[in-house]
């Protein structure tokens, strides 16, 4: 079963949003996402000052089998990137949550996020899909 | 779906199952690139048991291989020596490659893919008109296929000393009948290593055997990548009734000699020859920033081509593919990677030989 925290928001395109509470957001992919994709070899950060709009591609996770974009699950500006998946992008997989966290956003509306899926809801959604 | 005799042991070893030509077959068993890199360094093995063995019998089993192949088999001189050849439509075009194994003058063993047994079997059997011979179809058999630096001692490790004294001088490419098994160094890595046929019912109690001898499960998604490292040509997707082996990096199988063997697509080859073949099978080795894939447009000074099998390369650490171009590219290209050009390195097609990169 894949490990789904509840402190943070998802999105049905399985990202993971932790609000920091200051109108910031640190996004990565699910740990569900990252089994279904596989061990991953590159990762296409997005670009730092970008603005994007809910839904928007972003960048792109790659494992050794396929490539798989990366959707904003909310809307604002890239103001960091996970630089250290460059070099490692397997910590994705190792460590979705925490050490393969992918970027960060200035959120444009800090009310968007009440839009985002909780835990529970991401959880059912991942099991209807099994 | 179909499954092979070792279901039940994939689904034990953790696999990931996906269809594949209609088996259920195991992707991976956790880690596609562990199981790559148990490969390289060590030993594997791989359930090939979906794969299509077939026995040819008859007086003139010779003379119907030397019409069916592009290969020629009258170089199999002793036996238990493998060929590997492609079976071509009249145009020319690959309807499947195989590995033949010459047993007798009578009699050979024929291995050919899953994905095309339906046809393969209809051609095979619409050639075999006029002929004094047969083929019959060995489901009764699973098959394995042991690879890895390590493999063949691993192997070596569970057998009697008077079946080592059978399976051990065996030299690449060569096989042998061990009572009921059929045991050849053969393999899809560039490793050394045995490819293994045996009754299926023995299936459980052979795979239980090499686990305890250190020997890996591994899946499809590392036999992929381990074949494209190897510089290996996949059936339908590197080659297929479309395209000629001439413009598949196949030319080194089409055996020329004698110019009086008249095989099926001898002509159109030749024909082909004489205008000029217009593309070339070819490496490449990405540059710039992500990862190759099959059917990404390449695009040289010379013109447009593409791939036909790119992944990530897990013992080079970077993005590695196979794929037909003009002839006349050169040593640069640029691959077009979801609309952004990033350039490659237009290399030989082989990469990894015996665990060491062959990337000057």
């Amino acid at each position: 079963m894949s490990n789904v925290p509840a402190n943070l928001k998802y999105a049905d395109s399985h990202e993971w949003i932790l609000d920091h509470g200051d109108g910031t957001v640190t996004i990565g992919i699910t740990d569900h996402a990252q089994a279904l994709l596989g061990d991953l070899v590159f990762v296409e950060l997005p670009e730092i000052g970008s603005i994007l709009s809910a839904g928007d591609e972003c960048g792109v996770v790659e494992s050794v089998k396929a490539a798989s974009d990366i959707y904003a699950p909310i809307g604002g500006e890239v103001f960091e990137v996970n630089h250290e998946l460059d070099d490692s992008p397997e910590l994705v997989n190792t460590d979705p949550y925490e050490a393969g966290w992918i970027f960060k956003l200035k959120l444009e509306n800090s009310s968007d996020l009440a839009a985002l899926l909780s835990a529970d809801a991401y959880g059912e959604l991942v099991a209807s899909e099994a | 779906m179909q499954r092979t005799p070792f279901y039940s042991q994939h689904l034990e070893a953790g696999a990931k199952m996906v269809d594949f030509a209609g088996w259920e077959m195991p992707i991976h068993y956790g880690s596609q690139l562990q199981e790559h890199k148990q490969v390289r360094s060590d030993a594997g093995m791989f359930d090939v048991s979906h794969m299509v063995v077939l026995d040819l019998q008859g007086s003139e089993a010779k003379p119907y291989l030397l019409k069916l192949l592009a290969n020629n088999v009258d170089k199999l001189k002793e036996p238990g020596k493998a060929l590997y050849s492609c079976m071509l439509t009249a145009e020319g075009g690959v309807i499947d490659d195989l590995i033949v194994y010459y047993l007798s003058a009578t009699s050979y063993r024929l291995v050919v893919n899953a994905a095309t047994r339906a046809k393969d079997l209809a051609w095979m059997q619409a050639q075999l008109q006029g002929f004094d011979a047969s083929l019959t179809e060995r489901s009764d058999l699973a098959m394995l296929a042991v690879q890895g630096p390590n493999a063949r001692a691993k192997v070596f490790s569970l057998m009697p000393t008077d079946e080592i004294a059978i399976a051990e001088p065996l030299q690449p490419f060569y096989g042998a009948q061990i009572g009921t098994w059929f045991i050849a160094r053969t393999g899809y890595t560039g490793e050394d290593g045995f490819e293994m046929m045996f009754p299926a019912e023995q299936a459980a109690k052979v795979w239980a055997a090499l686990i305890q001898a250190g020997i890996a499960p591994t899946g499809l998604g590392a036999r992929d990548t381990l074949r494209l490292e190897a510089g290996m040509n996949l059936y339908g997707t590197d080659m297929d009734e479309t395209t000629s082996p001439l413009t598949s990096g196949l030319a080194w199988t089409i055996a020329w000699q004698p110019a009086e063997r008249d095989f099926i697509g001898r002509q159109a080859l030749e024909a082909e020859k004489a205008a000029g073949v217009q593309q070339k099978w070819v490496g490449l080795v990405l540059e710039g920033k992500g990862v190759l894939r099959n059917h990404m447009r390449v695009i040289c000074e010379a013109g447009e081509g593409e791939i036909t099998s790119g992944s990530f390369s897990p013992t080079l650490g970077l993005a590695i593919a196979l794929a037909r171009v003009p002839a006349a590219c050169g040593d640069h290209c640029l691959v077009d990677i979801r609309g952004k050009l990033q350039p490659a390195k237009v290399v030989k097609p082989v990469f990894v030989r015996h665990g060491q990169s062959v990337l000057s």
